[in-house]
């Protein structure tokens, strides 16, 4: 087994580079390393400036994502050894903005987020004093795979219908507008489909389906997004013919 | 729905043509394109075809294999179109293009159907 691997690292130093542009660095190749151990061990004992986010090293934070060999994926899952003999390529996520080397620009998925309102809605929400929202294993089956998302931005990078037209609501937070409307304790459907059935909302999906491929969870937003247009067009046909009686 | 797109709509057309397609394409492409022509299978005559093709339940399904399948075609085109060539700003034309197409198609396929024998 060769003994070190070179990594080609996008840099991108505002105030060095006016392009991003790729430094190579030989780092050792040991079975047990991923490529998030490869970048701390550049950080750490050859250069200082290179920056990235990391977190908990065990695919749950969510912060490592970035594309090796131009393929979105967790860096600490990973492995160098996949790669041998090398080099192995490690850029920011693609269809960001990037602000500084690895780290990309994500406010627009926040916002995106935040505007799909992934949290339980409730039109009278019950006191304490009554307990609290019970639901069966069967009802949190229903939601629970959507459920597994960790905001990584794998699936982003990997939407081409994303990367063409950034108004794209976009697969994560459709999955997790989907986790919510399934969940046998919220009551905000209605108010996530004025949202969703817009253009940009469910419709811009062409069912590319690379968002399931990579994304590190298994939680398949392609397949929230079909279940979502089916459900939408249900809806759109129940308020053409039931133009009172089909909104509840 | 606050604003009524008509996006279900087309995507519901566009689903129905999938499905569609996918139950009597190959099926139809097999009899009619590969083993009727080669003599895999004997050939009805154009007796029995063209009795066939009178009765109107054979009409109604001939329609509904020819229409749903052009708006199908007209949705994906539509995306090709808009995402392949990223020529978004096109929408209205393409729009129309598309779908017009699809429509077209449609009252054709109920003409011919509707005039024939």
């Amino acid at each position: 087994m060769a003994e070190t691997i070179v990594l080609e690292v996008a840099r991108y130093r505002p105030e060095i580079e006016a392009e991003p542009a790729f430094e190579n660095f030989e780092v050792p190749c040991r079975p047990d390393w991923v490529v998030l151990d490869a970048l701390n061990y550049i950080k750490d004992a050859i250069d200082g400036t290179l920056s990235f986010r990391w977190s908990c090293r065990m695919g749950v934070c969510g912060s490592c994502g970035m594309m090796v060999n131009g393929e979105p994926k967790l860096t600490c899952a990973t492995f160098l050894t996949d790669y041998l003999p090398g080099p192995i390529r490690i850029e920011p996520l693609s269809n960001f903005p990037i602000v500084r080397d690895l780290i990309i620009e994500m406010s627009d998925f926040m916002t995106k987020l935040q505007g799909v309102k992934p949290w339980i809605i409730r039109n009278e929400d019950l006191p304490v004093s009554q307990g609290e929202y019970r639901q069966s294993p069967e009802q949190l089956e229903t939601y629970k795979q959507f459920s597994m998302c960790i905001n990584c931005l794998l699936c982003y990078a990997a939407c081409p219908v994303y990367g063409l037209d950034q108004h794209f609501v976009g697969p994560a937070a459709l999955a997790l507008a989907q986790r919510y409307n399934l969940d046998s304790r919220d009551e905000g459907e209605a108010q996530r489909l004025e949202i969703l059935s817009e253009h940009e909302g469910i419709w811009g999906c062409t069912f590319v389906g690379e968002c399931s491929v990579v994304c590190p969870k298994h939680v398949d937003p392609a397949g929230a997004i079909q279940q979502y247009k089916l459900k939408a067009v249900t809806e759109w046909f129940k308020s053409i013919l039931l133009p009172r009686g089909g909104r509840d | 729905m606050a604003r009524r797109s008509i996006e279900p709509l087309l995507w519901s057309l566009f689903s129905a043509g999938g499905v569609v397609s996918a139950f009597f394409m190959p099926v139809l492409i097999f009899l009619f394109g590969i083993a009727f022509p080669l003599g895999l299978i004997e050939a009805p005559g154009f007796q029995s075809i063209s009795e066939l093709i009178k009765h109107p339940i054979t009409r109604l399904v001939l329609m509904v294999v020819c229409i749903f399948p052009l708006f199908h075609w007209a949705h994906r085109f539509r995306f090709t179109l808009y995402d392949g060539l990223q020529i978004k700003h096109l929408n209205e034309v393409i729009a129309v293009v598309c779908y017009g197409g699809a429509l077209f198609g449609t009252v054709l396929a109920g003409y011919l159907l509707w005039n024939i024998g």
